[in-house]
């Protein structure tokens, strides 16, 4: 899956957008109404290795993921509840034997369904079923616009050549697509020709996303983190790009935190309009939550609805709104713009999901982080460290880890 | 190629139609229509949703227009407009492809 789900949130903030309507009788941040949108991460079982993969370091096994009843009931609950839209991702979700009946359940009971997908295990016909169970919208991960970077990568060979052939049938098949890119150093000099390829395969959308230093690409920042004249220079790209190909290809874009001035607006708040399932069925704030220890995430298992945790459970409460904040946040006029930046990366650079994201210039972490980054970007190894059920493993010369 | 029918210009002749990802429901829990498109939802206002529930691949614009000033008792020439307007903003956005002939 993409880490980006993070940017690319449920809604964007112009006037027009769904959510700010939707709730425009109250402020969001004191309503919490149920999101319009939740991730359902069916599985962590994936072909592929890619060492920034946002899923945790300790991975789900398959044992424990929910039944496909078990799914469906949660579906349904969505469903219900006032959910509508339902991204399945993973790990890999065309790795449950079950995807098409899920696919099919969701669209019965009435939800917007978006395939977020390697695509490496999707043959044409269990495209065409997904499609005839209603599947609205196809998502692929790139890795590169070409072999050599994209299959070291992936850490899986003849992986680009698959996703490209898998990409046409999407659009054979009529359905709509998104191209994902998750770009780093190592791929950063590819973005102009991704961007011809996302055209070229003829995607409605292109995401390029950077990737977010948390969980395995945290283990990986040495080798993934950019260099600020790669940013600089990635912006000019996007940039000149969405003018040329206006009304031909969408481009989402956010500018990597790191070298930012302020950092993102993570999950646009923790706990404030949107809900990630892991495989087990843990209701999550976030797809890299659990990288957080220390908080208690309830499942679908428990005895509780999907409603009562998202409102109720302390996990979620915990970081919700701007009560919990420390200055330099709680007394900052951003306050309600970027919700005090990510939890995950907080937790991930300073030990405590309670403190301003670092990525924030106003952080007093930030100078030393910042200094890291630059240090990594032009002195870190290139080698990856791959993402497996193994605790990860290191990339040799020519050989793909596992 | 079906590729470049994303960039279409509204006219009295167009047929328009939500593209596949891009779906117009009713929310019943929120008790208002919305557009259902990947990584977003769309509010439309109650004129768009009586506009876009027209919009289905076989009528074109203008007998849109018809029934629009008739139901409405409105000067034609002005709804023409305002409908034409909206559906192509609808469509520079992303929103709204032209039907295709003898395709699914
Ligand atoms: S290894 Fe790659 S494709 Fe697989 S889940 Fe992680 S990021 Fe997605
Ligand atoms: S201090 Fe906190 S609220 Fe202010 S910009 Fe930084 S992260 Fe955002």
């Amino acid at each position: 899956m993409s880490p980006t789900l993070t940017d690319a949130a449920p809604s964007r903030g112009d006037a027009a957008d769904g959510l700010s309507i939707l709730e425009s009788r109250k402020s969001a941040a004191e309503t919490f109404g149920i999101p319009l949108a939740v991730l359902a991460e069916l599985t962590h079982r994936c072909p592929l290795q890619c060492p920034y993969c946002s899923n945790p370091v300790e991975l789900e096994r398959g044992g424990s993921e929910l039944t496909t009843d078990e799914w469906k009931k949660v579906l349904t609950e969505l469903a219900e509840i006032g959910v509508l839209q339902i991204h399945f991702s993973g790990g890999e979700p065309t790795a449950r034997k079950d995807i098409v009946e899920l696919v099919q359940h969701a669209s019965d009971v009435g939800l917007y369904t978006n395939l977020i997908t390697s695509a490496v295990l999707l043959t044409r016909d269990k495209l065409k079923a997904l499609a005839d169970a209603g599947l609205c919208h196809v998502q692929i991960s790139f890795q590169g616009n070409e072999p050599v970077v994209a299959d070291r990568v992936a850490g899986l060979k003849n992986a680009h050549e698959k996703k490209l052939e898998v990409a046409r049938w999407t659009r054979e098949l009529d359905l709509p697509l998104t191209v994902n890119a998750v770009m780093h150093r190592q791929n950063l000099h590819q973005l102009a020709d991704i961007i011809q390829m996302a055209v070229d395969l003829d995607a409605d959308r292109l995401e390029v996303a950077n990737v977010q230093y948390y969980g395995w690409a945290l283990k990986n920042r040495a080798a993934l983190m950019p260099t600020l004249q790669q940013i600089e220079e990635t912006s000019r790209i996007v940039e000149e790009a969405e003018v040329r190909l206006k009304g031909i290809l969408a481009i989402d874009y956010v500018v990597p935190d790191y070298y930012a001035l302020r950092p993102k607006k993570c999950m646009g708040g923790w706990g404030r309009q949107f809900f990630n399932i892991s495989p087990a069925g843990k209701i999550l704030p976030c797809h890299a939550a659990e990288t957080i220890t220390g908080l208690d995430f309830l499942s679908v298992r428990s005895n509780h609805s999907i409603a009562w945790i998202w409102q109720n459970s302390e996990a979620f409460n915990r970081y919700r709104g701007t009560g919990w904040m420390p200055e330099p946040c709680q007394s900052c006029e951003f306050k309600e713009i970027d919700f005090g930046g990510c939890r995950c990366q907080a937790f991930a650079l300073t030990g405590d999901a309670g403190n301003t994201d670092p990525a924030c210039a106003l952080s007093p972490m930030h100078e030393q982080i910042f200094k890291t980054a630059e240090t990594e970007a032009s002195h870190g190894g290139d080698r990856f460290i791959y993402r497996n059920f193994a605790g990860g493993t290191v990339e040799t010369g020519g050989e793909y880890g596992s | 190629m079906a590729a470049r029918t994303r960039n279409i210009s509204v006219t009295g002749t167009s047929r328009p139609l939500l593209p596949r990802h891009a779906k117009l429901r009713f929310d019943d829990t929120r008790q208002r229509w919305v557009i259902l498109a990947p990584e977003r939802v769309l509010a439309p206002d109650d004129i768009a949703v009586e506009v876009l529930q027209l919009c289905d691949g076989d009528r074109d614009v203008d007998q849109m227009v018809d029934l629009l000033a008739a139901k409405y008792v409105a000067d034609r020439a002005a709804i023409a407009s305002d409908v034409i307007a909206m559906l192509q903003d609808l469509a520079d956005k992303g929103f709204l492809v032209e039907a295709r002939e003898a395709s699914a």
